[in-house]
């Protein structure tokens, strides 16, 4: 039948997903971007609208969520997954409400006044039946899909506005949107960049290599001299694994001590960081927080006689509070830490929060 | 410098100017109209100094893209590696050739950050042409990370033409050879000796020594320094004051003078030599100075063999009492600060750290350690070493992690290449980093340090004075990549090791001392005092 063979090759596909976001997420630092992660996760959920069964949005919903859930759960430090899943459920959702014609205003946000007034709950139980439904959210998928190419080049686009001539602009680790963002203003700019190398993964070797080809002044220094050459330092410019819901990062290691030096210093810290990276989680010290990977990039084997009595970590992930930043690029503009509160409001909706 | 025009070796190394900082070292005597010629030039480069008095930068730029340009044949790569490098073909002629043109570590770092200062200007300068002041800034950025070469008591701006010059030709007047440090074991004792009493090594290079100028412990020492065998202030000091004490049994005072004055001077050339091997530390330069103020006080009644004796015994006291027994006050001080189920943070190696935490462990206090390491020295695994073997429980982490692991630690300990005077602590590069970030979350920093380290200079950043180690220590292989591997291939790549660091008085909380425990900011009360004392 060939219902039955879509959905084994639908189910097929997204074994396959799983098992590269399991795999991916094992290597010391991700092997892929989170941008081909996001848009491969929307893709995915594209397909899944397409040739799943189902007959009303609420449906759709149920199969997203469950699918949404057993992707999260196969990388859990990989947030951009659960991101992408929220997104396309509040475009169902949005989609759902346009068809029935009610405003789009009407189920966003919760407050106080909707709590007081609206008695009930407006509980919609998405069972209405639409046929173009499925039409207009996959339609609005692939505008998701858009915008998630274009964001490297929106947030690139403002380098110019915060890069001035002759500064020293200081990085730590690899973040393919800050070398884009750099690469762009050093089209028009000279100026001069320090990479902070990031040990254990040295993913700032990476990045010096490649910004230094595009004839941008760099300089490698070993992180225990982040607060040292920090005093020379005008702007520190950082990407990001994830931003929390309130404002503050989840950042590779050693982050954290470059924002503390940049406070000290009076230097603004901005980081850029395209939307889809906005998670709704708050910080908190569970065990999802942290990621480690194997001790032996901190501690080799060859160390072999103190090796069994010592405890050796590696995590991989630093948190960096709000206070510590200035500015958020992102592909929609520029923001304060303050605000993302807000932002995240718009992409998704709070009952989707928990999947 | 009067007396030095009239000597005649010194003539033909002084007469440097753009062309000739090659030949700053030669074997042999060079000809009367070699000397002329020379006397020449350097004339004419003075006036071609004065001639072109434009912006100071585009100048010393000049200068030194001209300089390179000669030299460049001679010193391929090991024209910006420092000393422990094998030096590569070119050096294995050199048996062979008369002349090998020896170039010494400051000058082949200066080399190669004037090359690239020049190949910065020329590109900013072809761009921005009439932004010449603050196209400054980025070339600043570079020149002002350069090294200075010794710290007391000749400063040496290393990018500094004139200043170098002046060096050379002080070296020269002591009879100090340059020479380019090769990885190899010099051992005194097994070293055989060339035709023309030079010291010949294992590799194929010959260095241009006079064994009777140079005392082959100092020259021992300096190859250990410079090769990184004895590192930390303490070792460094101590195998100073030692090798001295041989200097001083191995002296004999020339006829018609004085002890007191001829061993001083007889000590000023391997002081620079050493210097040049690597920079002098606080600690050793107050070590020197007490030195050569026992020397001038030795009455000039005294008989060379007591002369001697009084020596050798001053610098086993001094031994003693600065280093060893301050060690033992300080260790009675912090361990009243070390409670039972502490946990507490070192970094790096620190001997007296170290010291520190074995005693505390067997007066029996329960204690877990974490050290804090960071590349590319990865000091932090000998000092773990030395504390698994005492049985101390430790935890290992880098300093990229620190965020992580602070908050579990419950104190902070760190020791002290130098104390400044106007407060801030000078230690190993990282320790400002582990200060700050133990202030964000409030834990306790206490550093420990002998009084013998404290020194008079002032500064507040970490680029003045600081050490420049070898860039390619960053390198590393991962995952079968190497990605910096060719750096110098890349014109506008560079890397950057500093060793030093300086961490501002507002995030130590403990200065501990063998005179007791003191804030950071008393570090003048207690220099006036010593200096009162003495």
């Amino acid at each position: 039948m060939p219902g039955a063979d879509k959905e084994t090759e639908l189910s097929e596909r997204i074994e396959a997903f799983l098992s590269e976001l399991k795999r991916c997420g094992s290597g010391a630092g991700s092997l892929r971007g989170s941008a081909e992660t996001a848009r491969e996760t929307t893709s995915l959920l594209r397909r899944i609208t397409a040739q799943a069964r189902w007959s009303n949005a609420g449906d759709l919903m149920e199969i997203i969520r469950k699918e949404g859930r057993r992707m999260t759960a196969g990388q859990p430090s990989e947030t951009t997954v659960g991101n992408m899943v929220r997104r396309v459920l509040k475009i169902i959702r949005e989609e759902y409400a346009r068809s029935r014609g009610s405003t789009e205003e009407a189920d966003q946000q919760e407050s106080l006044h909707k709590l007081l007034t609206s008695g009930g709950s407006s509980e919609d139980n998405f069972r209405q039946h639409f046929t173009h439904l499925k039409a207009n959210v996959i339609e609005a998928i692939n505008e998701l899909l858009t915008e998630l190419e274009g964001t490297t080049d929106n947030i690139s686009m403002q380098a110019l506005e915060h890069i001035h001539s002759n500064e020293v602009i200081m990085t730590i680790g690899r973040s393919r949107t800050v070398e884009a963002f750099l690469k762009d203003a050093a089209r028009k700019r000279k100026f001069h960049v320090i990479v902070a190398e990031c040990a254990p993964f040295c993913q700032g070797h990476e990045m010096a290599t490649s910004l230094s080809k595009e004839d941008i002044e760099t300089t490698v220094i070993p992180d225990a001299a982040i607060f040292a050459v920090m005093s020379r330092v005008n702007k520190v410019i950082i990407g990001t694994q994830t931003v929390l819901a309130n404002g503050g990062l989840r950042a590779v290691n050693g982050t954290h001590t470059l924002a503390l030096a940049a406070k000290h210093h009076s230097t603004p810290l901005i980081v850029c960081a395209p939307m889809f990276k906005l998670s709704p989680q708050f910080p908190n010290e569970e065990d999802t927080f942290h990621k480690f990977v194997s001790p032996h990039e901190v501690l080799p084997f060859t160390e072999g006689e103190i090796l069994s009595k010592v405890n050796a970590h590696c995590p991989v992930f630093d948190y960096v509070p709000p206070e510590l930043i200035t500015l958020f690029i992102s592909n929609i503009g520029g923001n304060a830490p303050s605000y993302i509160y807000r932002l995240m409001s718009e992409l998704y909706h709070p009952e989707d929060h928990e999947l | 410098m009067a007396d030095s025009v009239g000597r005649q070796s010194d003539s033909i190394n002084h007469a440097t100017g753009k062309i000739n900082r090659l030949e700053l070292f030669k074997r042999k005597e060079l000809t009367k109209e070699e000397k002329q010629r020379l006397r020449k030039e350097k004339k004419q480069h003075k006036k071609n100094k004065k001639d072109d008095r434009g912006p100071p930068e585009k100048e010393k730029e000049k200068e030194k893209a001209s300089v390179p340009a000669p030299s460049k044949p001679a010193t391929q790569s090991p024209a910006h590696k420092a000393a422990p490098v094998p030096v590569n073909a070119s050096a294995s002629e050199s048996p062979v050739a008369a002349e090998k043109p020896a170039k010494s570590k400051a000058e082949l770092r200066a080399e190669r950050r004037a090359r690239q200062d020049s190949e910065r200007a020329s590109k900013q300068g072809k761009k921005e042409g009439g932004q010449q002041s603050t196209s400054s800034k980025p070339k600043a950025t570079p020149n002002e990370l350069q090294p200075v070469v010794k710290r007391l008591p000749d400063h040496v701006q290393v990018d500094d033409p004139v200043a170098l010059k002046k060096l050379a030709k002080k070296l020269e007047r002591q009879q100090v050879r340059q020479i380019n440090i090769v990885m190899l074991c010099l051992l005194s004792d097994c070293c055989p000796l060339t035709d023309d009493g030079f010291i010949q090594v294992f590799s194929e290079i010959t260095l241009h020594i006079p064994v009777t100028v140079i005392h082959p412990s100092i020259v021992r020492l300096g190859l250990q320094y410079s090769q990184g065998i004895i590192a930390g202030s303490n070792a460094r000091s101590v195998a100073l004051l030692h090798a001295f004490k041989q200097v001083i049994q191995d002296y004999s005072t020339p006829p018609n003078e004085e002890l007191s004055r001829d061993l001083v001077n007889k000590l000023s050339p391997y002081i620079s030599f050493l210097s040049q091997c690597r920079p002098l530390s606080a600690s050793m330069g107050n070590a020197i100075k007490y030195i050569k103020k026992e020397i001038s006080n030795i009455p000039s009644q005294c008989k060379e063999e007591e002369a001697k004796r009084i020596l050798q015994e001053c610098i086993d006291s001094y031994i003693n009492e600065k280093i060893i027994l301050a060690s033992e006050a300080i260790s009675k001080y912090a361990i009243e600060k070390i409670s039972d189920g502490d946990v507490i943070l070192v970094y790096g190696c620190s001997s007296l750290v170290n010291h520190i935490l074995c005693e505390a462990f067997e007066k029996q206090r329960k204690f877990r350690v974490i050290v804090v390491d960071s590349r590319p020295r990865l000091e932090g695994r000998e000092a773990l070493r030395r504390l698994v073997k005492k049985g101390i429980r430790c935890t290992y982490v880098l300093i990229s992690a620190l965020s992580y692991i602070l908050p579990e630690v419950s104190k902070v300990f760190l020791g002290a290449h130098a104390l400044l005077a106007n407060g801030y602590v000078m230690s190993r590069v990282g320790t400002s980093q582990i200060a700050l970030v133990a202030k964000a979350y409030n834990v306790p920093v206490l550093v420990c340090c002998e009084t013998y380290k404290f020194c008079e200079r002032v500064q507040t950043d970490s680029f003045v004075s600081n050490e420049l180690d070898d860039p390619d220590d960053l390198i590393v292989t991962r995952n079968g990549k190497t990605h910096l591997e060719n750096w110098q291939t890349f014109k506008s790549l560079g890397l950057l090791n500093l060793v030093y660091d300086v961490t501002p008085p507002d995030f130590v909380d403990l200065v501990i001392t063998d005179l007791g425990m003191i804030p950071c900011t008393s570090v003048p009360v207690v220099l006036r005092v010593k200096n009162v004392d003495q």
